[in-house]
């Protein structure tokens, strides 16, 4: 008889069967069948939360894979908190995000072919979350790195989506090959790759600290690919060629965020290597702040939202690098519900616009679409961090455990943190001030501007709801919310190193909603100053004059420089040195074997002569030691 | 007073037998067009895995003058040519019926090569190895030139032969200076020479230990002595394309491993350096020339290249996890490349045998049982899990790890995800492809079916649950080491 | 005046490096498979130098299998080398390149 999550877990795989294989028969429902076992497995996830939180936990060993003498890999899974909280964030969002694809996809040619590929990837993501063990971790971890690469490159006739689908894959790559050594060295050391195993036997000081900081930093390298950290964040912008709601599923809400899961996961290994942790603070806030910078400036709505998204992990990996678990599993458990509505809200924009992304198009679209835009901007304040919605709960928790912990600079670490809030408030209230109020700016855009069917508001009413009620639910009172004691006994409670000294709790949450009201007021300002600035000639205006002259100061002295800065960091470092690095490699190495394929000359004489040279370098090398 | 235990010979003798009934058949019959051959040639397949397999497990004993071994080790590799020789009879017969209208001599020959093989595996003499080898090598030049009609065909076949007979050269020099030096050609003799010293010139043995690995480095296709391979593989008829790539290979490293390891693993410390190098560089050439193939045939030749690369990483750990992973691989790599083989067969039609891979634009969706299948070898080709591929590349690894070999690890690793590209572009192909022209229907014989569905289902098998061949696998490393 | 096995040894060297060096400057096929042939004799003229040596028959039966092989080599390949010319009217090894790359 299968157990609940093995139950949980085939069903999204048998989904993908029927509507990959009889797909072509069954036309449209096979979305239905995609969908219900989706809706099923959610439901079955949300029951197994609750046993989980009644105490009941799962570890076991489903099937041995292989046993040879000291070596076992087995397919196990594990239930605990931790698992339990991303099971019920991936089928949730999996879930709505299907009901979307009904309507956002409904006419494409694909249908069948693109609820095949979604339940394939919900199969591999739970694979990854449930597994026990490292190795089952990996097939997941593989498994959902090809489903991404598949749907990236979804409407392959476009050549940027099949490109943008190599880039991912070229990049992921690289990080995927820092998870496989880790893996290989973690088993070199331990002799086992199970998490309760490594637990006890990294826990027990079977691990010498260097190879705690190697194995971590590998784990790490593996992470920054599939989280798109810093300098492997270039392929997930790019992702966004990829239909909406793939971009909302698997490169925002749940793919993305399998990274800071390991590191969590891992925490055995990043308590013993404090090296290793404060690498993945400072990293992440790196991330937050460049990625946060590029949204300043960028005009592409999708875009914004990867920029991001890859800044709102790198808070995440601020998180758990401080050594604050809880806060950063909170915080993608949050951002998984703000950040899956706003894509979907973006989705539906597009589709009421027929597929522009360009911002400086839009405006004033409030009034035709009043479920996208309410719901965005409910998005866009829990994302800003201000309470009570969501996002304020998790962020503040990072940034209160970054500022208490012990990584060097920590100090440093919030303050950066509340620089990077600012600029996600702003970016955020400047995508949702150009996209639905002002004037519209195309007007023949606008004119056919619709509001999305049901299908595809509904999710969006559902998410809206989570996007405001979860953070507070589960996160009240801050660091003492349920969320910490449903937490706090598998990843330990961040030790606060400083001792609770220097800033008190009370005012660390002021500064941070001041932050977040701050970029709203800044972008609001920016925005009426737009207006203003063309009455401004009329000389009655004298107030408003001098109003327009602060928006200047403010313009000239701080916008204006982070907007070149970002503008400079956007096309020097985004797109020539990253970009630069991330293709060269690829063509690279597409050029090392085009030259290596010159010697295959096609002539025996060169190959008896290369034989040869093989001869005497292999009589040199045994002979002459 | 002169005992023969003709278990020893048993397997040996079995397909012998066979390519003498498979021989008198083609000379009464000459005008059968392969066949009864064809189902003779099954049917002695099956009796000498089933031969082999009813000896398994014995206790390792030798005879017949000391020229031959009869041991797990052997028994098992006899298992992977076997079963690589019956799938390849599978695919063959409606491939030979549709390109050239057979003629019986094929298995006649793939036979002979067969036989050649399992002499290689249990060879415990540097004769029967070198018999071996010949036997082996004698029947493929013909296999590749078969299509005698076809320009790549001779030129492939050309080059194997003179670059084959140029190799032999070096390893009959090797086996010279190895005889001269430790005054024998017996395996078992060789390793107690070496190991009480009674060597009479030490810069001579060396230079034969050299030459030797010369010699299996062309046959298992290692850089830089792997350049036919391309060439060859291209240019041969695609069903002999997928038999050289499974049984030759692995009996090659058969013989390789059995003198390296067991007669001359006392002087690892001398060969390990260069056989680290070949290794390193075989998986790299191999990785880095299949990446810009267009033709599928070319690609899995560079492909089959990097794989011999994986397979000497085990060579250069020499530890127990290393050789059981090793053999295990190539049991494996058998059953993934050749049911990739049989899929290509399958997708060629008479005078088109469609080889480009944007040729496969579409497939998943016009076959999707084929595409299916391929989909599988193609995943477990490039290592990913939960695959066969996957698992025989860990084992290979970490025993590497386990014996110190970090760099040669992380450059495996790195190889192994270079190669993901390539073999995802089939499938990127396959299902992301629009595809251009007309569909055609595919038509497989009721055999290439029984093949295809075997490699896939072996493949699964012991990508899923491959704990029972992997202890079978390790029960042969206690003839080595 | 017995001649002394180095010697043997390297006239044999000097046979075998010729063949090596004449597979690897000449364009006719035949002529390369001479050549190959000439390496194999340089063999069979060590190992028969190494058995007078050691005073064992071993080696002067491993000539045998060599002669043997040799010459079914030399069958096949000739076999071949006709089938190429048929096809293309040439044996010059450096125009029999189709496959390459």
């Amino acid at each position: 008889m299968l157990t609940t999550v093995e139950i949980i877990i085939l069903l999204p795989l048998f989904g993908a069967i029927v509507s990959g294989v009889f797909g072509h028969w069954l036309k449209k429902s096979s979305g239905y069948v995609a969908t219900a076992c989706v809706g099923a497995a959610w439901l079955l996830g949300l029951k197994t939360l609750v046993d989980v939180m009644g105490g009941v936990g799962v570890d076991e060993n489903v099937y041995t894979w292989v046993s040879a003498g000291s070596f076992t890999a087995s397919v196990g899974f594990l239930v605990d908190p931790l698992s339990a909280i991303m099971l019920v964030t991936v089928t949730t969002v999996s879930f709505f995000v299907h009901v979307y694809s009904f309507g956002y996809m409904h006419h494409d040619a694909g249908f069948a072919r693109f609820f095949a590929y979604l339940n394939l990837f919900v199969f591999s993501m739970l694979v990854l979350i449930l597994a026990n063990n490292y190795l089952l971790m990996f097939v997941g971890w593989e498994g959902v790195g090809v489903c991404s690469y598949l749907l990236i490159g979804f409407w392959y006739e476009r050549k940027s989506a099949s490109d943008a689908g190599k880039k991912a894959f070229i990049v992921n790559r690289i990080g995927d090959f820092g998870f496989l050594i880790g893996i290989f060295t973690m088993f070199g050391y331990l002799g086992t790759v199970q998490f309760s195993e490594v637990v006890a036997k990294a826990g027990g000081g079977a691990l010498p600290a260097s190879a705690a900081t190697g194995i971590a930093l590998l784990l790490f390298l593996g992470a920054c690919g599939k989280s798109a950290q810093f300098p492997l964040y270039v392929w997930l912008p790019d992702a966004m060629e990829g239909p909406t709601p793939v971009s909302a599923l698997i490169h925002a809400a749940t793919m993305v965020t399998a990274g800071v899961y390991v590191v969590a996961r891992s925490n055995v290994l990043y308590t013993l290597s404090p090296t290793a942790g404060a690498v993945v603070a400072w990293v992440g806030v790196f991330t937050a702040l460049l990625a946060a910078s590029i949204a300043l400036v960028n005009t592409d709505i999708k875009r914004v939202l990867a920029y991001s998204t890859v800044s709102q992990l790198g808070y995440m990996f601020i998180g758990v690098g401080v050594g604050a678990y809880t806060a950063g599993i909170f915080h993608l458990f949050t951002h998984a519900f703000f950040k899956g509505l706003m894509f979907l809200a973006a989705g539906s924009v597009m589709h009421a616009m027929s597929n522009e992304l360009d911002m400086r198009k839009y405006g004033g679209l409030l009034s035709k679409m009043k479920v996208t835009g309410y719901t965005f901007i409910i998005g866009t304040i829990a994302i800003a961090g201000i309470p009570p919605l969501s996002g304020f709960w998790s962020k503040d928790l990072i940034l209160a455990g970054a500022y208490h912990s012990h990584v060097p600079g920590h100090a440093a670490l919030w303050a950066l943190g509340v620089v990077g809030a600012v600029m996600t408030s702003f970016y955020m209230f400047r995508l949702i001030l150009m996209t639905f109020f002002g004037q519209p700016r195309d007007a023949h855009l606008y004119d056919h501007a619709h509001e999305s069917p049901p299908s595809m508001t509904v999710p969006l009413l559902v998410l809206a709801v989570g996007a405001i009620f979860v953070g507070g639910v589960t996160g009240y009172p801050l660091e003492h919310g349920w969320i910490n004691h449903f937490l706090d006994p598998v990843l330990g409670s961040p030790d606060h190193g400083s001792g609770g000294a220097g800033l008190s709790p009370s005012v660390l949450i002021g500064i941070s909603v001041a932050a977040g009201l701050g970029g709203f007021v800044l972008a609001l300002v920016m925005h009426r100053s737009g207006r203003l600035g063309a009455d401004s000639r009329q000389p009655i205006h004298k107030v408003l004059w001098n109003k327009w002259y602060v928006d200047e100061a403010y313009d000239v002295s701080i916008v204006r420089p982070i907007h070149r800065l970002s503008m400079a960091l956007w096309t020097i470092f985004d797109t020539i040195v990253v970009d630069g690095i991330a293709n060269g490699l690829g063509y690279t190495v597409k050029g090392i074997s085009w030259v290596s394929g010159r010697f295959q000359t096609g002539r025996t004489p060169t190959y008896a002569m290369w034989m040869l040279f093989g001869t005497i370098a292999m009589i040199y090398a045994v002979t002459l030691p | 007073m002169f005992e023969i235990d003709w278990n020893i010979l048993l397997p040996s003798l079995v397909v012998a037998g066979l390519v003498l009934v498979v021989l008198c058949v083609d000379i009464i019959r000459p005008d059968n067009k392969g066949g009864v051959s064809g189902y003779l040639s099954l049917l002695g397949v099956g009796v000498a895995i089933w031969v082999s397999l009813s000896l398994w497990g014995r206790s390792p004993t030798h005879g017949l003058g000391g020229m031959l071994f009869l041991d797990n080790y052997a028994l098992f590799f006899n298992l992977i040519i076997l079963a690589g020789t019956g799938l390849t009879i599978f695919v063959s017969t409606g491939f030979l019926e549709r390109e050239e209208g057979g003629r019986s001599e094929y298995y006649l020959l793939i036979l002979a090569a067969t036989l050649g093989m399992m002499l290689m595996a249990a060879g415990a003499d540097l004769i029967v190895i070198f018999l071996g080898i010949e036997l082996m090598s004698i029947a493929l030049y013909i296999l590749v030139g078969f299509f005698r009609r076809r320009t790549d065909s001779n030129e492939g076949s050309m080059k194997y032969l003179l670059l084959g007979a140029f190799a032999t050269g070096f390893l009959l020099y090797g086996i010279a200076l190895v005889y001269g030096s430790t005054g024998t050609t017996n395996l078992r003799e060789i390793e107690l020479a070496v190991a009480q010293g009674r060597v009479y010139t030490h810069p001579m043995l060396l230079g034969g230990v050299a030459l030797l690995i010369v010699g299996f480095a062309f046959k298992v296709s290692a850089v830089p002595f792997h350049m036919w391979a391309p060439d060859v593989y291209q240019g041969a008829p695609t069903a002999i394309t997928g038999f050289m790539s499974a049984g030759p290979k692995a009996a090659a490293f058969a013989a390789f491993f059995r003198v390296m390891v067991a007669s001359l693993g006392d002087l690892s410390g001398d060969w390990s350096g260069a056989i680290w190098m070949l290794a390193a560089l075989t998986m790299t050439v191999g990785n880095l020339g299949a990446l810009s193939q267009r033709n599928i045939k070319r690609m899995l030749a560079y492909s089959s290249v990097a794989h011999a690369g994986y397979v000497l990483v085990a060579l250069v750990a020499a530890n127990e996890r290393g050789i059981a992973g090793g053999v295990f691989y190539l049991l494996a790599y058998a059953f993934m490349n050749i049911g990739a083989f049989a899929v290509i067969v399958a997708l060629g039609r008479k005078g088109d045998e469609n080889l480009e891979i944007s040729g496969y634009a579409g497939v998943g969706f016009r076959h999707p049982g084929i595409g299916l299948a391929m989909t599988l070898f193609m995943v477990s080709l490039a290592g990913l899990p939960p695959t066969a591929g996957f698992f025989g590349k860990f084992q290979i690894f970490s025993a590497a790890v386990e014996a110190g070999y970090i760099w040669l690890t992380v450059i495996g690793v790195l190889n192994s995800l270079v190669s993901v590209y390539f073999y995802l572009g089939v499938v990127v192909s396959m299902y992301m492809r629009q595809p251009v022209g007309q569909a055609h229907a595919v038509s497989m014989t009721p055999f290439a079916r029984v093949a295809l569905l075997t490699a896939s289902l072996g493949t699964l098998y012991i990508g899923l649950a491959p704990t029972s061949l992997l202890q079978m696998a390790r029960q042969t490393v206690s003839a080595l080491l | 005046m017995a001649v002394a096995t180095s010697h043997y040894l390297i006239l044999s060297a000097i046979l075998f490096s010729i063949g090596v060096a004449g597979v690897l400057t000449r364009r006719n096929a035949i002529v390369i498979f001479m050549c190959i042939e000439l390496m194999l004799n340089a063999v069979n003229l060590a190992f028969v130098a190494f058995a007078r040596h050691l005073g064992q028959a071993d080696g002067q039966v491993f000539v045998f299998f060599v002669m043997a092989v040799a010459a079914a080599e030399v069958a096949v390949g000739l076999a071949i080398i006709i089938a190429v010319f048929r096809n293309r009217e040439t044996v010059d090894v450096a125009e029999v390149n189709l496959l390459k790359w």
